[in-house]
């Protein structure tokens, strides 16, 4: 009986906790836009929306501040790593899941995850020290001798190769964001039934086959999932893009040349802005990345949704 | 978020009133070793502790401006106006420099020289390869190659580029009307990176780069330096000597709280790219003043031995009489 009577109370207090928890979320979310607002108002009223997106000027001694060279370079390094890093991911996933004979599964499986685990300041200093000179005196001049000699795409690797540059930021990213879409697609992989495959098989399809029409079809989504939550890592990467960047405040065609991201910036020059419009700019610098990353990441899951249904019919 | 702070340092406050006396800094992060050594020192004579946060010379001006700290520390001085507006007093406390390094095969440290102008022309991209004309006629020795120079400068925002872009701004008026000067400029080529520690880096990676960082930095890491022109017409290496010509022949003034750009001193030996790191304090908290003055007069007076070993110049004697003399004027000597 006094169980009976003591569960009521139990739920309540449990419902109550939970939605405490589940709106502190949304408070937070909800006060970091405000605070992010009002620290940014003194810029926006002086620079406008559009006018401070498209101004490439970033100079703090005359004060004229834009958000144009940390836009581009955070859309072109994510883009890039995204291009990089999903194909090779899927490659991991599909081997994982279906190729690999039983023994490798579980120490490449591991392997990848352990990747996830690696700080990315970490990422950045190997990737200072190790890969920047690997790629000005190998890779890169490498790609200019090929890829560099068609007329259009030539445009893109201009320069002298440094190393510290948006392709070596890039390949870091990619890397670091390859174990999530990896793992994240190995385990929806997985989930395809045997039945499923067994069928496929049944009826004469190759390996290949069973992975083409049967696993990626319905691993789709997880597939997607993957790929968004590496978008999202890949928008707000910092340490790591800091040090293989340049830091350089200027829209370049070139992807041998240094740039600048939005985290990068505000992680330089936060400490040391003095001035009122310059700390503003930076507020406003981290509106826009919210922003963006909030269109992106609904985008995203507008697009999901979408397949869910498409998929469920 | 201010409040946050705030109470978090009035709890800090509280806990530490109970267990000592205790004075709060926060500011530059040039001068965050040598205000180390000394506090450890100063805490073994006299049992005060001195808690120095490096955040930043922005973040030194913000807080003591703000009130949260007992004196900020900045690299680059305020000038007379704004330390009126913010009510504050300022002095010198330390004296550093920057130096030029580079990464040229085949040449050793000290050997290449360049001068404001070279270096001028260099950092706004108009001379573009080693083997240019004109540095080839400062430096005849020296087979310079015919590479291009590739520019290394800091990507956050600090008080070695402030002095640094003052120097290139007071000697070459070409930069000042492009560039200007400050803690974080708009650069006109070449790659940044984040501290003196990744300038150097940038600079050791790179085959025929060209960078500045601060000369504790440089020595103690043996970055290969040049040598620069001063405006007394010599070349002079970057050594305790040269900045302490630079600090004996620059006219610090106390009517204008020793506002003052250490760059392009007079002096015969001078090195040209030196600069002092200044104390600011609050001016209605008199007795905190003199409390926080208590230590710098200790460290004026015995803490010269232990700058020196960190690279650091400490002040000529003739200056420290004058931050004596300004205290007393303004009542906070200790």
């Amino acid at each position: 009986m006094n169980k009976v009577k003591k569960l009521p109370l139990k739920d309540i207090f449990f419902g109550i906790i939970s939605f405490s928890a589940s709106f502190l979320v949304l408070t937070l979310i909800f006060s970091v836009i405000v605070v992010l607002y009002k620290e940014s108002s003194l810029a926006i009223h002086k620079f406008g929306i559009i006018n401070f997106i498209f101004t490439e000027e970033w100079d703090p001694v005359k004060q004229v501040f834009g958000a144009a060279a940390p836009l581009f370079g955070t859309v072109v390094i994510t883009i890039l790593s995204l291009t990089l890093a999903v194909p090779v991911a899927l490659g991991i996933a599909i081997f994982l899941s279906e190729v690999s004979p039983h023994i490798l599964k579980t120490p490449v499986g591991i392997a990848i995850e352990m990747l996830a685990a690696i700080p990315s300041i970490i990422y950045g200093m190997w990737g200072l020290f190790t890969l920047a000179p690997i790629m000005s005196e190998y890779i890169e001049p490498a790609i200019q001798k090929t890829l560099g000699q068609i007329p259009l795409i030539g445009k893109l690797f201009e320069g002298t190769p440094q190393g510290i540059d948006l392709f070596t930021a890039s390949v870091v990213l990619s890397i670091m964001i390859i174990p999530f879409i990896a793992s994240i697609s190995r385990d929806s992989l997985n989930l395809t039934p045997d039945l499923m495959k067994e069928s496929a098989y049944a009826l004469g399809a190759t390996k290949w086959d069973v992975i083409k029409d049967v696993m990626i079809p319905y691993a789709k989504l997880g597939i997607y999932g993957g790929i968004v939550l590496a978008l999202g890592r890949a928008l707000g990467e910092t340490m790591a893009v800091a040090f293989v960047l340049g830091n350089r405040h200027e829209i370049t065609t070139s992807l041998f040349d240094a740039a600048a991201t939005i985290t990068v910036t505000l992680a330089n020059e936060f400490t040391e802005a003095d001035s009122d419009i310059y700390l503003s700019s930076l507020f406003y610098l981290a509106l826009i990345l919210f922003v963006l990353s909030f269109i992106i990441l609904a985008v995203a899951k507008l697009f999901l949704l979408k397949v869910e249904r498409g998929y469920s019919r | 978020m201010k409040k946050i702070t705030a109470g978090v340092i009035a709890a800090g406050l509280l806990s530490v009133a109970v267990a000592g006396e205790t004075i709060n800094g926060a500011g530059a992060t040039f001068p965050f070793p040598v205000y180390a050594a000394w506090a450890y020192k100063y805490y073994k004579e006299t049992g005060i502790k001195l808690n120095y946060q490096s955040i930043g010379s922005g973040g030194g001006v913000r807080q003591i401006k703000n009130r949260t700290v007992d004196f900020g520390a900045s690299d680059a001085p305020l000038p007379p106006e704004k330390l009126k507006e913010y009510k504050l007093y300022q002095f010198p406390a330390i004296i550093g420099g920057v130096v030029p390094v580079v990464n040229i095969p085949g040449v050793k440290s000290g050997k290449l020289k360049l001068d404001s102008k070279a270096v001028c022309y260099i950092y706004l991209g108009k001379i573009k390869y080693w083997d240019n004309e004109y540095l080839k006629k400062i430096n005849p020795e020296i087979n310079l190659p015919h590479k291009e120079i590739q520019v290394v400068h800091r990507a956050d925002g600090s008080g070695t580029t402030a002095i640094f872009t003052t120097y290139l701004s007071g000697a070459c008026p070409e930069w000042k009307e492009k560039v200007g000067s400050g803690k974080a400029v708009k650069w006109p080529v070449g790659i940044g990176g984040k501290g003196n520690e990744g300038v150097a880096n940038y600079v050791k990676r790179l085959k025929y780069s060209i960078g500045y960082v601060e000369f504790a930095y440089a020595k103690q890491n043996r970055l290969t330096h040049t040598l620069l022109k001063n405006p007394a017409g010599n070349f002079v290496e970057p050594s305790i000597e040269t900045f302490k010509a630079a600090g004996a022949t620059a006219n610090f003034d106390p009517k204008k709280d020793f506002y003052l750009w250490m760059v392009n001193a007079p002096g015969k030996k001078a090195w040209p790219i030196a600069g002092a790191s200044f104390i600011l304090e609050a001016q209605e908290k008199t007795e905190v003043n003199k409390k926080v003055n208590r230590f710098f007069k200790w460290a004026f007076e015995k803490g010269d031995k232990i700058a020196e070993r960190l690279d650091y110049v400490p002040l000529p004697d003739e200056l420290k009489q004058k931050i004596y003399q300004y205290w007393k004027e303004k009542g906070i000597h200790p």
